[in-house]
């Protein structure tokens, strides 16, 4: 029974990344079929490289993922201590569950809502072309909101209370406590809520497909677009690259985790 | 004795619910504009609303195919869920990073290179023809439209279900047996019920995007389906269509917030705000 179930658990993993292999192992085919393995090669990455739409889609998602994770962070970490020091319950419920409606809504209604008011407001305006780089902005740092305030708000309420009022009692104003002593604790949060924004910002393909124009074009988008009418083997070539990408991060977030987890521990011992 | 609060701390979620208010609520009020004005004159009707007895039939699909690829996931993750649990922790972490991982790939990714395995001129069907066998088609049939759903989602269904199994205390187990429960009961009767919260999480988390799905369908339907989404994503594409779209993404948002409700009915209180 023992041996069947572990046999069951790894088919099922292996089934989830076989179509993942695949597509890394054919994009160093240069045959450009899935007829014959020709041997590995390059050309696909070269082929990439020399594409400047691709290029330029990756400067974009970048660009937008940076400053809509520091948006979004910014604002939901003040929405954090605000919602933490906030006394009316009625207005705390209706700001939270305000903030989790694009964490429930689908994604596809998220996107066109906010399509909608750019398109009204813009026609109210008189402005040509709404959509661009300030549409996907508002967006993304709109649907990371939630994300961040929800990893923010626990290091609040975990935040011992006693240690704001000794910084006070030792004659720092209220902003000072706030900005030396209670945002060094909750840093962390803060991080992962920056972390967590930006990742999904970069990937995030069904709201910016509705806020966004030609001229702004992410990754995702790319890679859409490319794959709307035929298949492209440069697109597995981009793929691999993303998924390589990922696997990095992946591995550097962990080791940097043992290395935080290593920093407690010695704090503990410290103690 | 409540102590008074400083300027920074009253202010500080101004920004946010500006914020909130202008670009969460506002725009769900424009789709209810929308949904309720006729697209020529701009007036009150409920002329979109009506239209939507031609998409019925959508809808029915739609809500076919996410319901069943749902409760594959569910099939296939519950089992997944339990064996994985029952590893050592060390095994258990590698696990989880296994089971992340493609969550972190994007979907349209995902998407393409499942249907690079089973298109036309795709692995699969190279294989048979090098093998001698008749290709088969399986992209634009429903069973792979289904079978993208189940391979882009089971993470999503497997993931909460594995951190309540992780929470349950073991002991329950032992207790079960000691009491005289075979392996079934324990597993119908303990571990069923105190993995409820993790099934409803998981089955929220399949289930709506699965009935919200464009990429799925046009990449692995071949065009020949059209769900909610790809109705929706094609009422966009032209301000005329704008107020038709709206009234659909309004019924789909309602039909959705509905199913949330009448599930988490089934877990009280304390144990939904673990859920989230």
């Amino acid at each position: 029974m023992k041996t069947l179930s572990r046999i069951y658990m790894w088919l099922v993993f292996a089934l989830l990344y076989a179509p993942i292999l695949v597509l890394v192992v054919y994009s160093f085919n240069k045959g450009g079929s899935f007829a014959e393995y020709t041997g590995v090669s390059f050309y696909w990455y070269s082929e990439l490289f020399h594409d400047s739409a691709a290029l330029l889609s990756l400067k974009n998602s970048l660009m937008l993922a940076v400053s809509a994770a520091a948006l979004s962070t910014l604002i939901g970490t003040f929405a954090a201590l605000g919602l933490d020091r906030m006394r009316n319950r009625y207005l705390k419920g209706a700001i939270n569950s305000a903030t989790n409606i694009p964490m429930m809504n689908p994604d596809i209604v998220t996107g066109v809502s906010m399509m909608l008011l750019f398109v009204a407001v813009g026609g109210w305006l008189k402005l040509t072309d709404t959509l661009g780089f300030g549409t996907m902005l508002i967006a993304h740092t709109t649907f990371c909101l939630p994300y961040v305030i929800l990893s923010v708000l626990p290091r609040f309420r975990q935040f011992d209370k006693s240690l704001r009022e000794a910084a006070m009692d030792l004659g720092c104003t209220p902003a000072q406590s706030f900005f030396k002593v209670e945002l060094p604790q909750i840093l962390p949060g803060v991080v992962s809520g920056l972390i967590m924004a930006f990742t999904l910002s970069l990937d995030d393909f069904v709201i910016s497909h509705f806020v966004s124009s030609p001229d702004f074009q992410t990754l995702p988008l790319y890679i859409y677009n490319q794959t709307a009418h035929e298949v492209k083997f440069s697109m597995y070539a981009l793929c691999t690259l993303i998924i390589i990408a990922i696997l990095a991060l992946l591995l550097l977030v962990n080791f940097a985790g043992g290395i935080g987890d290593r920093t407690k521990k010695r704090k503990e011992a410290v103690k | 004795m409540k102590k008074k609060l400083s300027l920074l701390e009253r202010a500080a979620a101004v920004p946010h619910i500006v914020w909130a208010v202008m670009f969460i609520v506002a725009p769900l009020l424009f789709v209810i504009y929308f949904a309720f004005t006729d697209s020529k004159t701009g007036r009150f009707s409920f002329g979109n609303i009506a239209a939507l007895s031609s998409y019925g039939e959508i809808f029915l699909v739609s809500i076919c195919f996410a319901l069943v690829a749902t409760f594959c996931c569910l099939l296939i993750g519950y089992p997944l869920a339990f064996v994985m649990s029952r590893c050592k922790p060390s095994t258990q972490k590698l696990l989880t990073v296994l089971l992340m991982l493609p969550m972190w790939i994007s979907l349209l990714i995902r998407t393409y290179s499942l249907m690079t395995l089973m298109e036309n001129g795709g692995l699969i069907n190279s294989l048979l023809t090098a093998m001698g066998l008749d290709p088969i088609q399986m992209v634009g049939t429903g069973g792979a439209v289904i079978l993208g759903m189940i391979y882009d989602f089971l993470p999503y269904m497997v993931l909460p279900i594995f951190t309540s199994m992780q929470k349950m205390d073991p002991r329950y187990l032992e207790a079960a047996a000691d009491l005289g429960c075979n392996s079934f009961q324990t597993m119908f009767r303990v571990v069923l019920p105190l993995t409820t919260p993790g099934i409803i999480s998981g089955v929220t988390m399949v289930f709506v995007p699965s009935i919200s799905t464009f990429y799925i369908s046009q990449k692995l339907g071949g065009g020949n389906f059209d769900l909610i989404g790809d109705t929706i994503e094609r009422q966009f594409r032209y301000p005329s269509t704008y107020h038709v779209g709206a009234a659909i993404s309004l019924v789909m948002m309602i039909l959705i917030l509905i199913s949330i409700a009448v599930m988490n009915r089934f877990t009280d209180e304390e144990e939904r705000g673990m859920m989230v």
